[in-house]
């Protein structure tokens, strides 16, 4: 038996998949998708406090206009690391690399991913990337914002090629994510599984992949050429060679503005999830969230122009990209009407992932309401580059996306460590991040209205009361994180054995132990049913053997 | 005039600004509503089929119900593209500069505006417009990207290396407004600083007399110190990126090729004219040249850097 241990239908590998193998190397060559999960979500955590820091400091900064306590560059370069952190290292990985490499291959029945070795590469990349990005810290920084705009990029010292670079590379983790996932949902749904019987959070990971793969080559692209500019002054961006630096913005949100969906498109499918369980509901338009999943995917590689309204871009492109973008708006409202129709009639319980995502429900509404004033090309004029977009994308990005990935690590916590938190602390944390979300942006938008630029370093003493507002409320936002972090720690602890299916949920992840053993499923499962087929009172519950394999 | 425009907008003293106001609150409304049906039915829902006991399942499960998705897919549609329809034309409005235009010239550099009125007046870090008739603004940049911005008059353009753009408004009333850049262009973004002075057609029909008589001495010399150099160089002795003016006068510096030189008239010209002949050690070279200034604004400032003792 022990010549055989490696061997995959090894008796041994019955064991959890946390304690199949011990020490560093068990983890860095492993080839289960659920370790490779559980290490990013143990970097893209890392990589959101490291975010958090910067963010903190910068609004110290502001408490009052001229030097507080750092001097312009030490700023400028912060809001850069606050940005490249958050989007490069945190948000684009968080739920699909740490979420969906766990919970995909589960959902779908299948033991792993199709290609599991290019799923080690891809976090090895990732971790390769992340290291880079943060040694241009020490060689010189970077003070150009994340999004290296030419020509400022290109004549400006310090380590915009590190920087540039190590985006690059992060990029290809993303792309060979993408492509993995593509596969996997395409070739390993267990027998039944049709295309709608898949969980939603599995459409969201399709779409979101569709967009990593046909986006982010773009984007390598565009930074190999500021590279190039960079170093050899080739002369694509710069006026004086005959480039132009609109273009530079014009590859730049071909990609970006896709990403923006790469972010929020996978918390959207962690809502639907969520949502479901904790009211025991079948999914309001189960095919409406689907194809708008896709509907945004394909509109989002048509509106990165309106990035661009005051660039100098023409009048006429300026109008095709705000009727398209007013188009995107489409789909996701119909996801948040979708979302409350599956509340009604329910059986509705507030455990911590619902609290996130209730929090998640306001926020996203009004991140998604207030792109209606930025849309509208007149309002826009007065609103760009103002905080007014510093509150919008951080309610889409942060109160959106960031509040899901919240949700989910409190729904699949169970599932990925066989450990349950506390559920007082955990509720609490939301409440607390909730209120200093609000306080910290939603002033924003008040600032932002009233004349006040975004990435400044000083500003006038009219805007001072509402500044230190915002700063308390980063306070408060700090603290609900601190509080919801050592809650989750201290469940190592505790050691509450989690059950198999702590929340009544009828996906596949949840038919097997919490944790799972490393290859998941002893026998294939078959499918009879949808993903929230939920029994009505009165009705005994029922279909849940035809799940389990 | 310079009240803010209720709670949310700042003053709106240009033709355009309440057009852009009326517009901002059509879609604040639709906002308030729209965000009051979800939250509201979400609170509602959640508080009316609140989990009562642990067994408790759902009354009823509702897969899908094609009116209902159908109804709130099409009214927004039709609320998004007339917003669409709305935002469009008052961005046409904001655009188009009507044909009686004052044409300005505008440079803009790291870190500091200069404006041309079409007499080829400039006041440094000032841009003077008489009320009542509409300006329209010519625009580049020396170096990165900028971007031109009056809060109060609600018009905004990024101002290009290697292209013109234009921006226009008219205001009605005599007053001074706050000019930003909101284009992120280095280290002193947040300072590049500019006021526009609305004046009465007379006034400013007499500027020739009053504030754009070309004036040589160091009152001059501080406007200009203020609007041109501040950004980088304090007057109390303070470090920004370039080395503080306070009793630089006549001083002898180490420059960073080793050299050794007095601060004199020679000096100041050349550090202006062609900023990295000659640059201060320990300090960046990142003074721009300043070709606008004239010999006589030269003059002006080195009387007032005289006075920094």
């Amino acid at each position: 038996m022990n010549d055989h241990a490696a061997h995959a239908h090894d008796d041994a590998h019955d064991v959890p998949f946390l304690e199949d193998g011990k020490g560093w190397k068990s983890w860095l060559f492993t080839l289960d998708h659920k370790r490779i999960g559980v290490m990013y979500l143990w970097s893209v955590l890392i990589a959101f406090a490291a975010g958090g820091v910067f963010a903190l400091l910068l609004r110290l900064e502001l408490m009052a206009p001229g030097k507080q306590y750092i001097e312009a560059d030490t700023y400028n370069r912060f809001f850069t690391l606050h940005g490249a952190i958050m989007v490069f290292l945190f948000i684009i990985p968080a739920i699909p690399s740490a979420m969906g490499n766990f919970v995909l291959p589960l959902m779908l029945g299948a033991k792993d991913v199709a290609f599991p070795r290019l799923n080690l590469l891809s976090f090895w990349i990732y971790g390769i990337g992340s290291i880079m990005a943060l040694s241009s810290i020490v060689f010189g920084g970077v003070e150009t914002g994340w999004t290296f705009y030419t020509p400022y990029s290109t004549n400006t010292s310090g380590a915009v090629v590190m920087m540039t670079l190590s985006v690059f590379v992060l990029g290809f983790s993303s792309i060979l994510t993408g492509l993995n996932f593509i596969v996997t949902i395409h070739k390993m749904r267990a027998p039944g599984m049709s295309f709608f019987r898949m969980p939603l959070f599995v459409w969201a990971t399709y779409a979101t992949s569709i967009l990593q793969v046909m986006a982010t080559p773009v984007l390598g692209i565009t930074l190999l050429l500021l590279v190039a500019e960079r170093t050899l002054g080739i002369g694509i961006f710069d006026p004086a060679l005959g480039g132009d630096p609109v273009l530079y913005q014009h590859f730049f949100w071909f990609y970006s503005h896709p990403a923006v969906y790469i972010m929020i498109l996978p918390g959207m499918g962690v809502i639907s999830e969520i949502i479901t369980v904790f009211s025991r509901k079948t999914i309001f338009g189960y095919r409406a969230i689907a194809y708008s999943s896709l509907g945004i995917a394909i509109i989002s590689f048509l509106v990165w122009g309106h990035h661009m309204f005051l660039s100098g871009q023409s009048a006429y492109a300026g109008m095709v990209f705000s009727f398209l973008t007013f188009l995107v708006a489409i789909p996701s409202a119909i996801k948040v009407f979708n979302w409350t129709a599956t509340l009604y009639k329910g059986s509705i319980s507030f455990d911590a992932p619902m609290m996130w995502t209730l929090s998640f429900m306001v926020l996203f509404t009004i991140g998604g309401l207030t792109g209606l004033f930025l849309g509208a090309l007149g309002v826009d004029v007065h609103l760009h580059d103002t905080y007014f977009v510093v509150a919008h994308f951080h309610y889409v990005m942060m109160g959106g996306t960031v509040i899901a990935f919240y949700a989910g690590l409190h729904y699949w916590w169970p599932k990925m460590f066989g450990v349950m938190y506390r559920e007082g602390p955990a509720k609490f944390s939301a409440i607390i991040v909730f209120i200093g979300f609000n306080a910290t942006f939603f002033t924003q938008f008040v600032l932002g209205t009233r004349g006040m630029p975004r990435r400044y370093y000083n500003y006038l003493d009219q805007y001072q009361p509402l500044h230190q507002f915002s700063t308390f409320g980063s306070w408060i936002i700090g603290l609900g994180f601190i509080v919801m972090t050592v809650n989750l720690l201290a469940s190592f602890k505790q050691k509450v054995k989690a059950p198999a299916n702590p929340w009544g949920a009828r996906t596949l992840e949840w038919s097997i132990p919490s944790p799972p053993i490393t290859h998941n499923f002893h026998k294939t499962p078959v499918v009879t049913e949808g993903p929230y087929d939920f029994p009505v009172e009165g009705q005994a519950a029922s279909g849940a053997e035809g799940k389990h394999a | 005039m310079d009240t803010p425009n209720g709670y949310w907008m700042p003053p709106a003293a240009s033709t355009v600004a309440q057009s852009v106001d009326d517009l901002y609150f059509v879609i604040f409304w639709l906002c308030v509503v729209f965000f009051f049906i979800v939250t509201g039915g979400v609170v509602y829902f959640a508080y009316k089929y609140r989990r009562k006991h642990p067994d408790q399942l759902a009354t009823q499960q509702i897969g899908h119900n094609t009116l209902l998705e159908a109804t709130w897919t099409i009214i927004p549609a039709i609320l998004v593209i007339w917003i669409f329809v709305l935002g469009f034309r008052v961005y046409m409005d904001l655009i188009v500069a009507p044909g009686d235009s004052l044409e300005y010239q505008v440079t803009a550099k790291q870190w500091a505006w200069d404006f041309r009125d079409p007499d080829g007046c400039s006041v440094p870090g000032e841009l003077h417009v008489p009320a009542g008739r509409p300006v329209k603004l010519t625009m580049r940049s020396d170096d990165v990207i900028h971007s031109f911005y009056i809060a109060d008059f609600r018009v905004k353009q990024d101002v290009l290396p290697g292209r013109y753009s234009s921006v226009w408004f008219q205001a009605d009333k005599p007053g001074t407004h706050n000019i930003q850049c909101t284009e992120y262009c280095g280290t002193s973004h947040s300072n590049m600083f500019a006021k526009v002075v609305v004046h009465t057609p007379e006034e400013f029909a007499n500027r020739a007399q009053t504030f754009c008589k070309v004036t040589v001495g160091k009152e001059h010399g501080e406007k200009l110190y203020k609007n041109q150099c501040a950004a980088c160089h304090t007057i109390d002795g303070n470090r920004l990126v370039g080395p503080s003016f306070k009793g630089i006068w006549g001083r002898e510096g180490k420059m960073s090729d080793g050299s050794k030189v007095i601060v004199d008239e020679n000096y100041i010209v050349e550090s202006i004219r062609i900023p990295t002949a000659k640059v201060v050690e320990g300090y960046p070279p990142a003074m721009p040249a300043f070709p606008t200034l004239t010999n006589d604004d030269i003059a002006s400032i080195i009387e007032y850097m005289k006075t920094l003792k």
